[in-house]
């Protein structure tokens, strides 16, 4: 039986940057988007050998805004997949949608393509913080779209949100939460702002920590998020995603559970037989031809350490396995800590190491 | 070398407030007597110590000899003795100053007369020297070289008219100062035949040489074979080499004798043995009696030094030797602490010195450090009669066992604008000064005396001298001596935890502000653990000062996008990374920077 694997492809464009937004995307024409495709297509192409020893289990495509591009270069892009690698009944694939940037007949187009699973980027239900996020849509504009993709025979569906919004509340908070659960979309996924280095909130907030949410309130948020949905039949799966039954994302999972993926396009990241690659992350450059970026082949300390860092983000936790007799001093501390708990004989965060993830995925570092 | 006619001689120092261009012109003096074209001087010949150059001091004295040919056809050789620049060094200078004839005093056109500058010319008439003015930095804007003329002969009271007005910088007028150091800085004295008294004015250890002594020869003759002794520490050693000063070159030659400066060597091991202001002799043909003046240079400053790296501590101790093999007033021994592990109570002459040989340390030894809090000297007078003087604040004895305690105190002068004046009197009342009295300069500018107690000066007081006075305060101080004081012990402790290297000695008015600001400090610099961390000041076991470090409510990471794990790796690492740098204090760390930060407590910003 053939290895499997996942895929990710980049789509760099946004009609418009968000205020927080510090992935790689840039607002672009049709015929700049035309080359990247064609760039994008071509790589693919080359990489034959390796999708040929694979089978194909999910395939997500991810921006910028993926749904921005017209729908025949974006199934374009699938159908050269198909060309390469075998795919299966269930392969996953996924394609991250902004309310506003789809219609109708894209989202039929979508379908027909074996597309079989949306993910809104909404973030907040609340006009006045969308208008400030910097995001191009309002909530109606999002209703629209989404009920637009439920009558093209969209079935599993995902809903983007962020929590701890500039004067956000907790009541505010929870006010999305109910708009959104209205629509009993299959998955969420629910993050709290980060302020990063780089983007327009890091001019306005960066400085100004009192302009957000306290950190009680944030963990107010975190914490309602999970009563509330866990009460609607939502599981949380990994510390930020949220699914009904049968609907975990599973090409994120893959990258917790450290199985292959293969990434294409601008900056997409790759992991092959335990070698980390990243694809070269200046535009044009990319679209010269010039897609090589860094590459990293894992040490075992690297992959032991992998193991856990990114293992623990899955709420089921992770079995430490062949790593047990090397971190069994520091997993005991974190246990006694109230950070760690082991059932089953896998290790997983509390609901107090969870609000701390960082510190506890730190201490796994060698 | 023939005989040298000692009228051809001239030896001499420049003396100047810092920035006021003494290196600058030390340069100049160089170039223009042709020792050195101006493409082979790198800028500032005589400062050559990397650290030297970049803070534009000189710490350690450089001695350089030229030829001159003067406007009278002669030539003459000048011995230029470039003194360090700052009052931790202020035994060097009067050493160096011992073995001139007559001094240079540099003033800037611009500033004046600064604190450092009356210090150094009292110094330098204190040890009879002729004084001979030179205006610089004429070519300034800001220039007032008339203005400079009349202060110079009011506030000092020499003879100033004639003073070139030069510009060191551009040269211009450098020729006129040569011209004046035949005229007016006389020859040297002495009788090559009269048994041999030297000067020793500095040392430097050479691997291959041994001690290398500078000296400068008041009476006698030495050269090759000549069995001398150091006079104070009893050193023996029999000369295998005489020379003079070439820019940055020893230049071997067969004789010196009275009137001359230069070097000679031993095979001397240590400059433990050839202490500055020591006298050398022929141990045959030994002179009456040493030359005046000599004292064995006491540590002011104390503090712990301790590697980052616990494992670095045999590498500290190498370097710590290294060091001292060029500076006999460093002085370290091995200490414990239950905070910081491993490490040294180092022994300074000021809180410049201390600076200096903890960056020399951390650039040529590539240590990474933890300093603690700096502190003086005290006198402990026990019950039991028995005195101790305490350099690490952990040793003070119970203090049951105490009778009374002593602090050393300094005499200081605080040359400032008379806008300041208010100011600086306000800082000085804060840290216990007692007023001794003010001068006016001239209009505009003041002289303020006052007696503090050291300790209250070798935290920040410089800086926040400069920063009450926008920069324009200079300050000058002497060691006066030990008054009985009201001092106690203030302990940190974090998480209920005492810690030692935070402990320190205060005078008991300043203890509870001491221990306000400490506390607020320590919060600003622990990180949150994961569970809220008291801060605490003591003094004999009771809380005079909290704080908290609030517990972690939150540590998350960003949205990892598209499988990018490295930048999340990244992220933890860089956490990971800080933890390094950190003390573990029971279950607390502390990064290692806490431990110096909290030195700087002056809030006037």
């Amino acid at each position: 039986m053939k290895k499997t694997l996942g895929v990710y492809i980049h789509i760099p464009f946004c009609a418009r940057k968000c205020a927080y937004c510090d992935f790689l995307s840039v607002p672009a024409k049709p015929d700049i988007q035309k080359a990247y495709v064609e760039q994008l297509t071509e790589e693919i192409r080359q990489s034959g050998e390796i999708l040929g020893g694979y089978e194909i289990k999910t395939v997500f495509f991810g921006g910028g805004t993926p749904s921005i591009l017209k729908a025949d270069w974006l199934v374009g892009i699938l159908e050269s997949l198909r060309t390469e690698a075998a795919f299966s009944e269930e392969t996953e694939i996924t394609v991250e949608a902004n309310p506003g940037t789809v219609d109708k007949e894209k989202l039929l187009c979508y379908r027909e393509a074996g597309i079989n699973r949306l993910s809104f980027g909404l973030q907040s239900a609340d006009n006045n913080e969308l208008y400030s996020l910097g995001r191009i849509h309002t909530w109606e504009q999002f209703l629209e779209s989404y009920e637009c993709a439920r009558k093209a025979g969209f079935q599993n569906m995902n809903v983007d949100l962020m929590s701890a919004l500039p004067g956000q509340t907790a009541a505010g908070w929870r006010k999305t939460l109910e708009k959104v659960l209205v629509l009993q979309p299959e998955h969420l996924s629910a993050y709290s702002l980060i302020i990063e280095e780089g983007t327009p909130f890091y001019e306005k907030y960066g400085g100004h920590p009192n302009l957000l949410p306290s950190e009680e309130e944030e963990r107010q948020m975190y914490h309602d998020t999970k009563e509330i949905l866990k009460e609607q039949g939502y599981e949380r799966y990994e510390i930020s995603n949220y699914a009904k039954q049968g609907y975990v994302c599973r090409h994120n999972l893959g990258y917790w559970n450290r199985t292959d993926y293969k990434g294409f396009g601008l900056g997409a990241a790759s992991l092959l037989n335990n070698v980390r690659t990243a694809n070269q992350t200046k535009f044009w450059e990319y679209l010269k031809g010039n897609r090589e970026g860094s590459a990293e082949r894992l040490s075992k300390q690297a992959i032991r350490e992998e193991h856990f860092f990114l293992g623990l983000r899955k709420t089921e936790g992770v079995a430490p396995g062949e790593y047990r007799e090397h971190y069994q001093e520091l997993i005991t501390r974190l246990k006694e800590q109230g950070l760690l708990k082991e059932e089953d004989a896998k290790v997983r965060l509390t609901d107090f190491g969870i609000d701390v993830s960082n510190y506890v995925l730190a201490q796994f570092l060698d | 070398m023939a005989a040298v006619d000692q009228s051809k001689i001239r030896n001499f120092c420049i003396v100047a407030h810092i920035d006021h261009g003494k290196s600058t012109l030390a340069d100049r003096i160089i170039e223009k007597t042709g020792l050195l074209t101006s493409r082979e001087m790198q800028s500032q010949v005589l400062d050559n110590m990397e650290l030297e150059r970049e803070r534009g001091i000189t710490i350690k004295a450089q001695t350089v000899r030229t030829v001159y040919k003067a406007q009278n056809g002669e030539e003459y050789i000048f011995n230029l003795i470039d003194t360090p620049g700052h009052v931790d060094f202020n035994y060097e200078v009067s050493r160096s100053l011992a073995a001139c004839d007559g001094a240079i005093l540099v003033v800037d056109a611009a500033q004046g007369i600064e604190a450092q500058t009356l210090a150094n010319v009292y110094l330098a008439l204190d040890h009879n020297l002729d004084v001979m003015p030179v205006i610089n930095k004429i070519d300034l804007p800001s220039a007032e070289p008339q203005r400079v003329i009349d202060e110079i002969e009011d506030v000092i009271g020499i003879e100033a008219q004639d003073a070139p007005l030069i510009s060191a910088k551009t040269g211009q007028n450098v020729d006129e100062v040569l011209e004046q150091i035949v005229e007016r800085i006389p020859a040297p004295k002495g009788d090559p035949d009269a048994p041999l008294q030297a000067l020793i004015f500095d040392s430097v250890y050479d691997p291959y040489k041994g001690v290398i002594i500078f000296c400068r020869i008041k009476e006698g003759t030495v050269k090759k074979g000549t069995p001398i002794r150091m006079m104070a520490t009893g050193a023996e050693a029999d000369v295998v080499e005489t020379g003079y000063f070439g820019a940055g070159q020893f230049i071997p030659c067969e004789e010196l004798s009275a009137g001359m400066v230069g070097y000679l060597t031993g095979s001397i091991k240590n400059v433990k043995d050839t202490r500055v202001g020591d006298t050398v002799t022929d141990r045959n043909h030994p002179c009456a009696e040493p030359l005046p003046g000599y004292k064995r240079v006491q540590s002011m400053v104390y503090c712990g030094l301790y590697p980052a790296d616990g494992a670095k501590y045999p590498d500290l101790r190498d370097a710590l030797e290294k060091l001292q093999l060029n500076d006999a007033a460093l002085q370290f021994e091995p200490e414990t602490s239950i905070a910081l592990g491993f490490g040294f109570r180092c022994g300074f002459l000021g809180l410049l010195h201390l600076e200096i040989i903890q960056e020399r340390l951390e650039r040529e030894y590539n240590l990474d450090l933890v300093t603690t809090a700096p502190g003086v000297i005290y006198r402990v007078h026990k019950s039991n009669g028995e005195m101790i003087e305490l350099t690490n604040p952990s040793n003070l004895p119970d203090p049951s066992e105490i009778e009374y305690m002593e602090e050393p105190m300094v005499s200081a002068e605080i040359m400032v604008t008379t806008e300041f004046i208010g100011s600086i009197m306000e800082l000085c009342q804060e840290r216990r000064g007692i007023y001794l009295g003010m001068e006016y300069m001239e209009e505009t500018r003041a002289l303020l005396k006052y007696e503090l107690p050291l300790n209250e000066i070798i935290y920040d007081f410089f800086d926040a001298l400069k920063s009450r006075s926008r920069g324009y305060a200079s300050f000058d101080y002497d060691f006066k001596g030990y008054v009985q004081s009201e001092l106690v012990k203030l302990d940190i402790l974090i998480n209920r935890e005492e810690v030692d290297a935070l402990s320190f000695i205060v005078h008991g008015a300043s203890a509870y502000d001491r221990g306000r600001k400490m506390c607020e400090k320590l919060k600003d610099e622990i990180p949150r653990h994961l569970f809220e961390i008291p801060i605490q000041a003591a003094v004999g076991g009771k809380i005079i000062a909290r704080e908290t470090v609030k517990a972690m409510r939150k540590d998350v990471l960003a949205k990892c996008y598209g499988g990018d794990i490295s930048r999340k790796r990244k992220l933890l690492e860089k956490q990971k990374e800080g933890k390094k740098r950190m003390r573990q204090i029971g279950n607390v760390e502390i990064p290692q920077k806490a431990f110096m930060s909290v030195l700087k407590l002056d809030d006037k910003k």
